[in-house]
């Protein structure tokens, strides 16, 4: 099982170097995510997006499509993209400590 | 994060030449899943692909019923009037549920996510079309060449 540092603690991470157990993650783990993301500061526009996202995959078992995320989180696409340059729905994910979304959309 | 050393793709061009529902989408998903994954992405709209940026044909395209053996039906039953209304129904419901935006919806998605829409010249003038009949979301008219312009250094994916 691969691990990561990750703020002072070894968490297992998946392939795609996502959190395995999303009960691991806090928001000090979500920032140094962030940072080695190229996110070097969490607005609460992030937190909206991250927040959502947990939610989402408590309620429903998977990360939602890019389009329920530009709809329901209150984010628009085009700020979703400035937010989280490459790819929105998996860097979020990334940073909130869930596996990518399996989605196509 | 490729194991074989092959270069990741950044960038793709995508051709919509085809105006029926079927022939339209896998272009859209492909260049909305392209931004997904941080992949630069350009739309180029040709011939009746070019009915999924016009501003009153965008939302009424339709799954061919005649002339599609995957639609398993005899010929003659694809023929009967509405038999492709109902059909095309059918599928956009099923879509709905899998989170797929109806054409100007996800071509709007595709623009602010960073993708680049463009419709094919020749088209437009064997038409009479003009930037007029367009979505908003229509970047450029342009020539052939200047698609092949664009897309230096992407790979060219046609539909």
């Amino acid at each position: 099982m691969e691990t990561l540092e990750i703020a002072g603690k070894a968490l297992e991470v998946d392939e795609d170097g996502h959190l395995k157990n999303m009960t691991d993650w806090n928001e000090d783990i979500a920032k140094e995510i962030a940072k080695a993301e190229g996110i070097e500061e969490l607005t609460n526009r992030h937190w909206a997006v991250i927040n959502f996202m947990r939610k989402e995959f408590q309620e429903k078992g998977d990360a939602p499509s890019i389009r329920r995320l530009t709809k329901e989180s209150g984010v628009p696409t085009k700020e979703l993209y400035s937010l989280f340059p490459k790819g929105p729905a998996k860097k979020s994910a990334k940073i909130a400590g869930l596996p990518k979304p399996k989605g196509c959309i | 994060m490729s194991e074989n050393n092959q270069k990741e793709i950044e960038k793709v061009s995508i051709v919509v030449s085809k105006g029926s529902l079927e022939g339209v989408y896998p272009g859209l998903i492909m260049a909305n899943g392209a931004r997904m994954e941080g992949i630069e992405a350009t739309l180029f709209f040709t011939f009746f692909g070019l009915d999924a940026i016009i501003k009153n044909k965008m939302d009424k395209l339709k799954i061919a019923t005649v002339g599609n053996p995957a639609m398993h039906i005899p010929t003659f039953m694809g023929a009967i009037p509405g038999m492709s209304a109902f059909a095309t129904g059918k599928m956009k419901k099923e879509m709905e549920k899998i989170d797929i935006p109806p054409v100007g919806e996800f071509i709007e998605m595709i623009h602010d996510a960073g993708g680049e829409l463009y419709a094919c010249k020749a088209t437009v003038d064997m038409f009479h079309l003009s930037k007029d009949d367009f979505c908003p979301q229509v970047d450029d008219i342009i020539s052939v060449g200047q698609f092949y312009e664009k897309s230096a250094g992407a790979q060219i994916i046609f539909t």
